[in-house]
């Protein structure tokens, strides 16, 4: 028995909290950050298509260990770089959520994505184990557009079009026959962001009947999935133009 | 001088003596083999505690196709809810640490306790909302615990969908570590919200593992 009551008493007061979260479809958060509640109106200068790219991590958390020497933090910052790179060659516009190895807390990049009104939030991480790419959607019930957004689950009026993104990946990936897995999750700071959003994580490749064993630092690999990926943001853009 | 009419009655009664011991001994002998008799025909006694085994669903998770595969085991659970809950997931953890294992974690104890309290109502609803399980992971199964979406997502599916199949009146799920309040599991999976155990919506399994223990 581990408890003790100063920990009994933060438990009981972290689960009161959650309650409310699982009790009403859309529900009405504790402010988790500082800034206001998030329009879900956009601004005529929000038409521009922007995308944001929010590498996990930095500065002192370093993610996961990838093995000799990788650690997740830069392994994520380097595959936005060269995201954004070929997304600009499309004449995408990308904001990105760190430039360098720097600690960022996860509110703050909800706010730099809801700042920046993208049409896309691209959450990109990295991970030992599986094979492929894992493609993640918040766990949030949908819900339908409002006024404001609650800061705690901005997201939920999101994630029909985050599904739809997925769909988008996914088939860019499959064409390029790379594994995929799709699944909901509940990571920091998907819940926040007021865009289509999803977490993509990549893993190493394990050998199949079709296709060759590649390790996550393989250049290769790495080219194939961030081409996917721009392929699928492209075929986002031309959906949303031709809305 | 003695009688002859003492003498026969003296008689008579060392006679009536002797019929009643010989009566008495052979009582004594037919009671003795009656219970022997039951003594070999009865059932073997039962280990004071002892539970006969009941057969549980342990979902255990595939990191490869991110999957969560039905494994059917029999287990002798402890009497009392959380102790048959905790018993649950002691089991599905050492089902990670096992050789071949597809979702490696090399934890032998994931679990410290398993609480089980009423999920409080809304206001103005009625009937039975279900039970919340607390369940407080070792710090050990945090640090074992492979970094990602994917491994870390899985392992807090598993559970649920364990506790969901095996007891369904628990309808939520919160994660401690420690007893502590912790912000993600190992970097990624949230740990601050409670998970609604109907989360876990593994993938019929018709070619589900049988007995694998």
């Amino acid at each position: 028995m581990r408890w003790t009551e100063a920990g009994l008493a933060l438990a009981i007061a972290g689960l009161t909290s959650g309650f409310g979260q699982i009790a009403r479809p859309a529900p009405p958060q504790p402010p988790r950050a500082p800034s206001p509640l998030t329009p879900s109106t956009p601004s005529p200068a929000a038409k521009r298509f922007v995308v944001v790219l929010d590498a996990a991590h930095g500065g002192s958390d370093d993610g996961a260990r990838l093995g000799k020497g990788v650690l997740e933090k830069n392994l994520t910052l380097a595959l936005a770089e060269q995201l954004k790179a070929m997304l600009r060659e499309q004449g995408i516009a990308v904001t990105m959520t760190r430039n360098i190895d720097v600690d960022l807390p996860t509110l703050n990049r909800a706010e730099i994505a809801n700042h920046a009104q993208a049409a896309a939030c691209l959450v990109l991480h990295a991970t030992a184990t599986g094979s492929g790419v894992h493609l993640f959607t918040s766990s949030l019930s949908p819900v339908p557009r409002a006024e404001v957004l609650p800061w705690g689950s901005a997201q939920a009026e999101f994630v029909t079009e985050s599904l739809k993104l997925e769909s988008e990946l996914d088939a860019a990936l499959v064409h390029a026959e790379i594994p995929v897995t799709m699944g909901r999750a509940s990571v920091a700071p998907m819940d926040n962001m007021a865009c289509p959003t999803v977490a993509v994580e990549l893993a190493p490749l394990a050998p199949g009947n079709a296709t060759k064993g590649r390790t996550i630092t393989n250049e290769l690999y790495q080219k194939t999935v961030e081409g996917a990926m721009a392929v699928a943001i492209g075929s986002w853009r031309t959906d949303q133009t031709e809305r | 001088m003695i009688s002859r009419a003492h003498k026969v009655l003296f008689g008579v009664l060392l006679l009536a003596c002797v019929a009643m011991a010989a009566v008495l001994i052979r009582l004594r002998n037919r009671a003795q083999d009656r219970l022997q008799e039951q003594a070999a025909g009865a059932p073997a006694m039962e280990i004071p505690g002892g539970v006969p085994p009941t057969e549980v669903t342990l979902y255990v998770p595939n990191d490869l196709d991110d999957s969560l595969v039905a494994v059917h085991e029999n287990l002798a659970l402890p009497q009392g809810e959380s102790a048959e809950a905790q018993e649950l997931l002691t089991n599905l953890v050492a089902a990670f640490h096992a050789p071949g294992s597809t979702h490696p974690i090399d934890v032998a104890n994931g679990v410290n306790e398993v609480y089980l309290m009423p999920v409080p109502k809304a206001a103005g609803a009625t009937g039975n909302s279900g039970q919340l399980a607390v369940v407080d992971l070792t710090a050990a199964l945090a640090a074992e615990q492979p970094s990602g979406i994917e491994p870390e997502t899985l392992t807090l599916l598993a559970m649920m969908a364990t506790l969901h199949a095996n007891l369904p009146a628990i309808t939520e799920v919160h994660f401690l570590v420690d007893g502590q309040p912790r912000e993600t599991l190992a970097g990624h999976a949230d740990l601050t919200r409670t998970y609604l155990a109907s989360e876990a919506n593994p993938t019929p399994n018709p070619e589900a593992a049988e007995g694998a223990q």
